[in-house]
């Protein structure tokens, strides 16, 4: 069917002056990009994503697909939060800080009484709060993170402020808490139910094929969750309020939508994910120090902006974001794998963000021209 | 005469000294189409702003529907059944045409609060019936609305309201930004309207424009009504005279 016709003529339905989703041009760059350090690779005699190894009966280099997926899995999960927080128009500077500070907490609910058969020599609490069942810590991490999203909500829908300083105030008092929790001590020795919240395996090494499972639990969750919030932002009310909020608030209020009550929500759920990256990082760490986190909020910005999410609300989506992150890891995989120095990894990682926001910009302007 | 729908009696607004609206008397029977007209500044958006509580008024009554009422808001005016398109668009550009005609009074296919599934596909069949009506030519009612015409997404709001029209329909300047095709399509809604038998208030400085579609004309001029005229009692130049105050003053008309 090349063109319907409804109605008296008048109305004209045709598929093919449909837009392209943008999410296909950023999958586009992730290809360019994997191509390239491919080449680059291939230049040195190796190879990027395929094994080069005689020895290992496998198609893709699994290992260095395991660690693209595991480095970005726990600030990804951030990015899902800040992506819907980016939509409707504002920004969390937070998460860094409330994932340090969550952290701080869950731990001290999460700690073992005896450690090679002496006390815990980092004990926070007395003896009623070791040995906890796994739930305690959790429950109690995502309590803190939900209780600094709302905070934030707050702040942004019944002050006015500009979100940027709202979630700047949480950035550093969040980061505060974190430190005056212990005084700046690490929080250490949580229980083995803890410790294996992370370092387990949920789905038990599944391979599809000649792909195998990276076999991480941080990577399960961050998949679980993404599915999750992408359904929910392209099938439910709250997605639909997200955009309208994003792309113009006064005609989302004028047509009756709580634009202040939804905003809390969308912050709240913002501060439950940085929650969750916190529980999973202090697991993985088996350890949780009072500058967990610093500048993970400007990764998973950066993760959302390169997936096209747009900084001026209303425009991108939660499959955008996770191809915003899978680029992210490729560039820091691909430098890893030419050999490039870390420094170098920083500078062109910046120069990247700010190009995703300067072609984000070249849209705009081309959709306001035409 | 059928029923009164809507009824104001010395609505006033002022800005604080500016008298933008002085003792207007109004009255619009059920079905019938008035034509809201007169200069620059003369009163007529100031007007609309008071019914649809945009703005709260100074002084005065507004009766809708047989039932004084004080809107807190365009919302609740909108959820008594005044349906309003403004000058200035109430769209969302990142939505779709679906998205945008059902924005805020969503279907779903189950609720569960701010988490309630929507059914997409209904307003979606809904939004092509709403708009084959119109006889609106969207290219693809799936993109957001931002890829399309000034002209286009007029015709968007306009079928939103067009659609969703219960008791009663205002539209301020529904056509000014428009090109002749657009603005035929407009009128055509607005036919449809009348053919409905829903009531409506349409502002408007296209003369032409108002003796095509209207029943009756109202002028405004300085913040007060100088004339009410049936549409086959006056003509252009009658109009224009009220408009100006070559007319009016002292011995306005009322029909």
């Amino acid at each position: 069917m090349a063109e319907a016709t409804h109605g008296l003529g008048g109305l004209k339905y045709d598929p093919a002056k449909r837009t392209r989703a943008p999410e296909w041009n950023v999958f586009g760059a992730l290809v360019l990009i994997v191509l390239i350090f491919e080449i680059l690779n291939r230049m040195q005699g190796g190879s990027f994503l395929f094994n080069m190894r005689d020895n290992v009966d496998a198609i893709f280099n699994q290992q260095r697909l395991d660690i693209m997926i595991l480095q970005v899995a726990i600030i990804g999960i951030i990015a899902l939060g800040v992506t819907q927080v980016i939509i409707i128009g504002g920004i969390d500077l937070s998460s860094g800080s409330v994932v340090g500070a969550t952290a701080m907490v869950a731990m001290s609910f999460a700690q073992t009484a005896t450690v090679n058969g002496n006390p815990n020599p980092k004990a926070i609490f007395g003896d009623w709060a070791m040995d906890l069942p796994v739930i305690v810590p959790i429950v109690i991490g995502l309590a803190c993170g939900l209780l600094a999203g709302l905070i934030n909500g707050l702040l942004v829908a019944y002050t006015r402020i500009p979100p940027f300083i709202a979630t700047l105030g949480m950035m550093v008092s969040a980061r505060g808490v974190a430190r005056w929790w212990s005084n700046g001590q690490p929080v250490s020795f949580p229980t083995a139910d803890y410790g294996s919240l992370a370092n387990g395996d949920l789905l038990g090494g599944m391979t599809f094929g000649l792909l195998s499972w990276p076999g991480q639990n941080p990577a399960v969750v961050f998949v679980l969750l993404a599915v999750l919030f992408h359904v929910i932002m392209t099938y439910t009310l709250y997605g639909k309020r997200s955009y309208a909020i994003g792309s113009n608030e006064a005609a989302a209020r004028m047509s009756g939508i709580n634009t202040d009550r939804h905003k809390v929500l969308v912050y709240a759920i913002a501060g439950l994910l940085a929650a969750v990256a916190a529980v999973l990082l202090t697991s993985k760490n088996l350890t949780a120090q009072a500058g967990m986190g610093v500048m993970y909020e400007l990764d998973a910005i950066a993760m959302a902006v390169i997936g096209g999410v747009s900084l001026a609300g209303g425009r991108g989506s939660i499959l955008g974001t996770v191809l915003g992150a899978a680029i992210f890891s490729v560039i820091i995989s691909g430098f890893t794998s030419i050999r490039l120095d870390a420094y170098y990894q920083e500078m062109v990682k910046g120069a990247i963000i700010v190009g995703a926001v300067v072609l984000d910009q070249w849209r705009q302007r081309k959709r306001t021209r035409g | 005469m059928s029923r009164i729908i809507l009824e104001t009696r010395g609505l006033t607004k002022h800005y604080g000294g500016v008298h933008a609206l002085e003792d207007a008397n109004f009255i619009l029977h059920d079905g019938e189409h008035v034509a809201v007209v007169g200069d620059n500044g003369a009163g007529k958006s100031t007007f609309v702003r008071q019914v649809t509580a945009v703005e709260q008024r100074t002084g005065g009554e507004v009766i809708f529907d047989g039932q004084p009422v004080q809107f807190a808001g365009p919302l609740e005016a909108r959820q008594a059944g005044i349906e309003t398109v403004f000058q200035t668009l109430a769209l969302a550009d990142d939505l779709d045409v679906p998205s945008n005609l059902f924005l805020g009074r969503e279907l779903f296919k189950f609720k569960l609060g701010p988490f309630s599934w929507l059914d997409r596909k209904t307003m979606r069949e809904r939004t092509l019936e709403a708009l084959a009506t119109t006889a609106v030519k969207i290219p693809n009612v799936d993109n957001p609305i931002a890829n399309m015409s000034g002209g286009q997404r007029q015709c968007v709001a306009i079928a939103r309201t067009a659609a969703f029209a219960s008791k009663l329909v205002i539209m301020d300047e529904p056509t000014a930004a428009l090109g002749v095709q657009e603005t035929a399509q407009v009128e055509n809604i607005i036919r449809g309207l009348k053919d409905r038998g829903i009531p409506m208030i349409l502002i408007s400085h296209n003369l032409r424009q108002v003796f095509d579609l209207v029943d009756r004309i109202v002028v405004f001029r300085r913040g007060r009504i100088v004339a009410s005229l049936r549409k086959d009692e006056t003509d252009g130049n009658d109009i224009v005279s009220y408009i100006t105050g070559v007319k009016g003053g002292s011995d306005a008309a009322y029909a």
